[in-house]
């Protein structure tokens, strides 16, 4: 080693590592820890149980697009997904257009549950799948590609739906958006397992290794014998496989398919993302930070809404947390470089 | 007008003196006790390997960070800058390797960016502007228009204006960090003799490079870092500085052995690779862009092929065809004897070809991703199971292995690939290759950016391989290179192939002949 530069970066490079994948997480306890000193029945497990039902559907999301941004690309169309797959998923579950809320078990005449959930990822991941094609063949930037997405399922999700909502599903179907397992809502079951699932397969698998790579350095990637532009399209089918199953639990839960569901959940989900850590350059980011990103705007929010604070000034309060929230990781990265 | 007018009467003709300076960075010592100075209108040559303080300087002159101790005395009087506009201010200019134009503007706007001739109006006086442009730029012999936009220029051209740029902001000594690195034999040419005239108008200028051959040729002095050191000054004395005595300063021994002929040679196979009439597309888009105009080329297994040829000879065009790259017009590759037609990398991968690119940076290294990742990156395949989940523990000791077959220094297989030298850098990305076990590498520039130390680790890799029946391509632009390292040496000029002869029988002036000589294309021009 005759290099002092080299050694210098050697030093730092463990307590680094370690302070950058706890930032956000840093942040996320002293929210916490200031909204229960603020009321402490905010840690009461029945709240912490509504905020993760809460983060569940966006959350899903925003799993998805850990991997569309960990290659540097990005998915405005998300929220307009979510709804389009959740009126699909409404039809297949009730067998027709029809509106009639209905308790009942019975109620439906549809194709049940499972259908309507199949419905529901298919579209998803094929939307996807179609954006991806149209950002690697038609070589249209990710942005561009899925801002036409934005509009076009939602104006797909108003043609079917006739621009009303599909509501009343039968019990089954409804148990995955307001069931329990013990004391745990099920949407939250859903999103640790898929969790845990999108972290194996980017931290312990091949594809996982090729989707950092790809977003490292796109070209070297290519040389390096990856596929890359199979890399890309099958990110946003994955993200469109994730508005399709968080658009079925959201439906399931609301008991209602709306076609105005999801209006800017690109912007929550993207928000988890960038507060968890991950690059918008592509390459570096982990399925825990974004966990933890999802945490801390459930948490904002319910904890705002827990002090009676008004939805008017919440929206103001998130956007700074947010703005800080990012600004504070930063800081630390500086001040654990130097 | 003179820049030599401006300057005070020489009662000492010390322009800038740094006196014993030391900068710690938590803890690690990056210079210590480094003294140097530069006189009125001359050109100091500042040398030393990658690590060896250079960076570490430049920032410290330029006003980027402060000293840990010492002092730097300017013009005659200590000069404490805590900005880079403190350093501007009084006349000290630092050319980075990335240039700092700005690719969207004009050349005219770029040159008077904040500073901009306002009109009576209170308005940008664009007449003024271009005029003031059109002089400023003459001085460093372009004659472009000023309100071309500077990412049309060549990068050559922007560095002149970017010296230009510093010309026009009465520099009186402007610091080139690794001017020449992306320009081509022409270029540098013409470069270095804008910095004599520019010596020659009272202008001082600190060179710093890893070219030891233009240092030797422009510089007056030299003064060279090793380890965060002083290594030592050199002087002129009647001739230009001589490369061995650079060399052996830089890093502290004889010359000799960096560029020695690996004696031991295997004695080469039979043909693995063979290219015949290779013809490449030309570009719509880019109609300057090199194109292959039919090469015929054998490489045998176990060889050390070296392909020279200046920048834009098509050597790398050449690589690229065969590596499934570029796209091929024309002609036929054979690979032991089977016709082989890779329509990407991939597939020349998965024929056993691996190429290891010039830009490193940018087409070979993932720069924030650990080393292991970037190991790997090419073999997922082998070390990954059926179902796909990497094999962490086959991975990690393959890494290793190579670790220690190549002496790659480095902390841990996490840690990120930008933090190591670029020696180390390039073992890596050659490990990556390794772990595929090609019949062909192509190599190219393999030793760029790469310290003088370590580029002759790299050449004894590179006859280690061979040695093992791999089949190598050496691209390079160093003529010392491609004599040590290759049995057989082929040499390019505009597309075609224009001269072979075996590696003990080659001498630059021969090659440099046959890749400057336009035998073919004689009657066009």
């Amino acid at each position: 080693m005759n290099s002092t530069v080299e050694q210098e970066q050697r030093g730092g490079i463990n307590f680094a590592r370690l302070l950058m994948s706890f930032g956000p997480l840093i942040f996320l306890a002293a929210l916490i820890i200031v909204f229960t000193v603020m009321k402490p029945s905010f840690i009461d497990p029945i709240n912490i149980f509504n905020i993760l039902r809460q983060i569940s559907i966006t959350g899903l999301i925003a799993l998805g697009m850990t991997f569309v941004i960990l290659t540097a690309g990005i998915d405005l169309s998300v929220g307009s997904l979510l709804a389009l797959c959740g009126m699909v998923a409404a039809v297949v579950a009730k067998g027709g257009t029809a509106n009639t809320l209905s308790l009942g078990t019975s109620a439906t005449q549809g194709f049940g549950w499972f259908a309507a959930l199949l419905a529901a990822l298919a579209v998803g991941a094929l939307a996807g799948g179609i954006q991806g094609l149209a950002i690697t063949r038609l070589r249209v930037p990710p942005f561009v590609v899925t801002l036409g997405g934005l509009t076009i399922f939602r104006g797909l999700t108003l043609t079917i739906s006739n621009g009303g909502p599909i509501s009343g599903f039968d019990a089954s179907m409804r148990w995955f958006g307001n069931g329990l397992i013990g004391p745990v809502p099920v949407p939250a079951i859903i999103f640790a397992i898929a969790a845990i699932l999108c972290h194996i397969v980017l931290r312990y698998t091949r594809y996982g290794r090729a989707v950092y790579a790809v977003g490292g350095n796109a070209e070297a990637a290519r040389l390096s014998g990856l596929r890359v532009d199979r890399i890309l399209i099958s990110v946003y089918v994955i993200v469109g496989f994730f508005a399709g199953l968080a658009a079925f639990v959201l439906s399931a839960r609301l008991n209602s398919s709306e076609a105005v569901a999801g209006m800017g959940y690109e912007l929550t989900v993207i928000s988890a993302v960038v507060i968890g850590g991950t690059s918008l350059f592509g390459g570096i980011g982990s399925v825990g930070g974004t966990v933890v990103g999802a945490a801390l705007i459930g948490v904002l929010q319910n904890g705002l809404q827990f002090n009676n604070v008004s939805s008017y000034t919440q929206s103001i309060v998130i956007g700074l947390i947010l703005i800080l929230a990012v600004a504070f990781d930063r800081w630390l990265k500086s001040r654990v470089r130097r | 007008m003179s820049l030599a007018e401006a300057l005070t009467p020489a009662t000492d003709d010390v322009l800038l003196a740094v006196e014993g300076i030391t900068k710690q960075f938590s803890g690690v010592t990056a210079l210590k006790d480094v003294s140097l100075d530069v006189r009125r209108g001359e050109i100091l040559g500042l040398l030393g390997e990658n690590g060896a303080g250079k960076s570490t300087l430049l920032k410290i002159l330029s006003g980027v960070q402060p000293p840990s101790s010492g002092r730097i005395v300017f013009d005659g009087a200590e000069f404490k800058p805590s900005n880079p506009d403190d350093s501007k201010r009084l006349g000290i200019v630092t050319i980075y390797q990335e240039l700092s134009l700005i690719p969207t503007l004009t050349v005219a706007e770029n040159i008077f960016i904040g500073r901009a001739p306002i009109g009576p109006l209170g308005l940008v006086s664009w007449r003024r502007m271009v005029e003031a442009t059109r002089d400023i730029v003459a001085r460093v012999g372009l004659s472009i228009d000023p309100m071309t936009v500077v990412s049309a220029l060549s990068v050559a051209e922007q560095q002149l204006v970017e010296i230009a740029r510093a010309l026009s902001l009465k520099s009186r000594l402007i610091i080139m960090d690794e001017p020449t690195s992306a320009l081509t034999e022409t270029e540098v040419q013409r470069l270095l003799s804008i910095m004599a005239k520019l010596r020659a108008d009272g202008v001082s200028i600190m060179f710093v490079t890893h070219r030891l051959e233009e240092a030797s040729f422009i510089c007056d002095r030299m003064t060279v870092l090793r380890d965060g050191r002083l290594a030592g000054h050199l002087d002129r004395e009647g001739g230009p500085i001589e490369l061995p005595r650079i060399i052996e300063k830089m890093v502290g021994r004889a010359a000799s052995e960096l560029y020695a002929r690996p004696a031991q040679r295997h004695i080469a196979g039979d043909v693995r690779l063979s290219v015949r009439g290779l013809r490449t597309v030309r570009d719509p888009e880019a109609p300057h862009a090199i194109v292959l105009e039919g090469v015929d080329l054998d490489l045998k297994a176990g060889e050390i092929l070296g392909v020279a040829g200046l920048v834009g000879s098509g050597r790398t065009e050449l690589a690229r065809a065969i590596f499934g790259a570029d796209r091929i017009a024309d002609g036929t590759i054979t690979l032991d004897g089977v016709a082989i037609a890779p329509a990407s990398p991939a597939d020349a991968i998965a024929l056993g070809i691996g190429l290891v690119p010039e830009d490193r940076k940018h087409q070979a290294i993932f720069a924030a991703l650990g080393i292991l990742t970037n190991f790997s990156v090419a073999a997922l395949g082998s070390f990954s199971n059926g179902l796909g989940f990497m094999a962490d523990r086959r991975e990690r000791a393959a890494l290793a292995d190579y670790r220690k077959m190549l002496s790659i220094r480095m902390a841990s297989p996490e840690q990120a690939i930008e933090g190591l030298s670029g020696g180390n850098q390039q073992k890596v990305v050659l490990a990556r290759w390794l772990a595929r076990d090609p019949k062909v590498l192509i190599v190219d520039e393999p030793t760029r950016g790469v310290d003088v130390g370590a580029k002759a680790e790299v050449h004894q890799i590179l006859v280690q391989l061979a040695a093992r029946g791999i089949a190598i391509m050496m691209i390079s632009s160093e003529l010392p290179e491609v004599l040590a390292v290759s049995d057989r040496i082929v040499t390019m000029r505009r597309g075609r192939i224009t001269g072979e002869m075996p590696g003990v029988e080659a001498n630059e002036e021969r090659l440099m002949e046959l890749m400057a000589l336009d035998r073919r294309q004689g009657k066009a021009s």
